[in-house]
């Protein structure tokens, strides 16, 4: 035990790095994809559109071998670690923004309406009365594809990535202790997305304090 | 760089085997999709159950499923299983470890099911002398399962899409076929750029058809909420 336990937790320490760089990357793509799905100028629906279905019609792990081995014909080289972001940003991204689209279409209109009485103007309705409420609506989806999202970091092992996964199995490969090797993993992996439920609902009671009615 | 970006010799070349292999990945989407069914519908009862330990062991068991990535448990099953004495293909091992690892969503999925029939239902079941069981199969199934089809569809595209994970451990599926092609060739544009296409063609098709299959049941619930089936005398 003594022998495999630094280098996974090496490995976890790169899996967390990824997760924390790549779900920070998709909610920027995520708010900028979903406030573009529901603009007012429609050649930017369509684009946002198309990022979104193409990034959800295919898989992660096809996306992330392209960007691997086809960027650079075009002249492109990132690191992989670049790649493995950049990758996995881009896929949740696209689901992201479903949810973030579905949450500010789900801020009742009479809050616009009463902000527009009240003479706001459109970004500040945006900013200080529709968007505060929308995230309290998508923190519970958001910590879903923030588990799903830790989990699919695995996936850039296939790409070279020496995260949790890639450490698991080249010690597999030298050892030979299979059980051991990834009972600890899963362990690991388990912990991980456990943080993120307790994290999402604590932010989520949090979010919720001082809210009249609903106290589901 | 004297490489053309895109070789329509090397696309057309690398077309047929990959194509041959979507046989596969379509095979092994649905046989994991039939598993997860299955076990899925086994995880929803028994989280359900009158005894308190059968809900919680189930419940404990699929949120570890849920919580740990797929292509780890690949791996174990890949790796371990043949160490315990079961020796299995690898489409074999890929096709246990996707319907078990989507049967803890699906489950969900039969939940909300269950869940919408109204509890009358179960007292109806009970009053006529039905088992719980009976009563499950017979009454409350039947109601619950028309409505969450377009959900179950949605796991479907989503398993198929997942394929391509079976790779890692030698699946000959479109991404491995992809890959060969690429390590002899040294050409990947093409390959892995059909391998996306294929898959983005096959989920937008599928969406569709669940989209038109929600259609169809919305409407058929519109016109025949609960009471007036009796009354309209079907």
């Amino acid at each position: 035990m003594g022998e495999i336990l630094p280098a996974l937790l090496a490995g976890t320490f790169q899996t967390v790095v990824i997760s924390v760089l790549a779900s920070t990357l998709a909610l920027v793509f995520a708010f900028f994809a979903a406030l573009a799905r529901i603009s007012a100028w429609r050649t930017s629906r369509i684009l946002s559109a198309i990022y979104i279905e193409f990034f959800r019609g295919t898989s992660l792990i096809v996306q992330l071998f392209w960007l691997f081995f086809v960027l650079p014909q075009f002249g492109v080289s990132l690191a992989p670690l670049t790649v493995a972001v950049l990758g996995i940003a881009l896929n949740y991204g696209a689901y992201g923004a479903e949810v973030i689209r579905g949450a500010i279409l789900g801020v009742p209109s009479g809050q616009r309406e009463a902000a527009e009485a009240i003479g706001l103007s459109k970004g500040q309705t945006m900013l200080l009365v529709v968007l505060p409420q929308a995230a309290i609506i998508a923190i519970p989806s958001w910590g879903n594809l923030l588990i799903q999202l830790i989990k699919a970091t695995s996936i850039t092992s296939l790409i070279t990535i020496s995260e949790l996964t890639f450490r698991a199995y080249q010690l597999n490969q030298l050892t030979f202790r299979t059980g051991q090797i990834f009972g600890v993993v899963l362990v690991i992996y388990y912990l991980l997305s456990s943080l993120v439920v307790f994290g999402t609902r604590s932010l989520e009671r949090w979010a919720k304090r001082g809210q009249l009615g609903e106290t589901t | 760089m004297s490489e053309p970006i895109w070789d329509w010799t090397s696309a057309g070349e690398a077309a047929g085997p990959i194509l041959d292999a979507a046989s596969l990945t379509l095979l092994a989407g649905l046989l994991s999709f039939g598993l997860a069914l299955v076990l899925g519908l086994i995880w929803a009862v028994g989280k359900r159950a009158r005894f308190g330990i059968v809900r919680v062991v189930t419940t404990s068991v699929t949120e570890f499923i849920r919580r740990t990535p797929p292509l780890i448990q690949l791996y174990v099953a890949f790796f371990l299983l043949p160490e315990v004495g079961v020796v299995l293909a690898p489409l074999a091992t890929g096709v246990l470890t996707l319907g078990l690892h989507f049967s803890t969503y699906i489950a969900e999925v039969y939940r909300g099911g269950i869940e919408s029939v109204g509890r009358g239902q179960w007292d109806a079941g009970a009053s006529l002398g039905l088992t719980r069981t009976r009563t499950l199969f017979s009454v409350i199934l039947p109601q619950a399962l028309p409505p969450i089809v377009p959900a179950l569809g949605n796991y479907l595209i989503i398993m198929f899409k997942e394929t391509p994970l079976l790779s890692a451990i030698a699946v000959l599926e479109m991404l491995e076929r992809a890959k060969i092609i690429g390590s002899y060739s040294f050409r990947y544009t093409e390959p892995i750029t059909e391998v996306g296409l294929i898959f983005l063609a096959l989920s937008l098709v599928s969406a569709a058809g669940i989209r038109y299959l929600e259609h169809r049941l919305w409407r058929g619930r519109r016109t025949a909420p609960s009471g007036k089936r009796i009354s309209s005398g079907e």
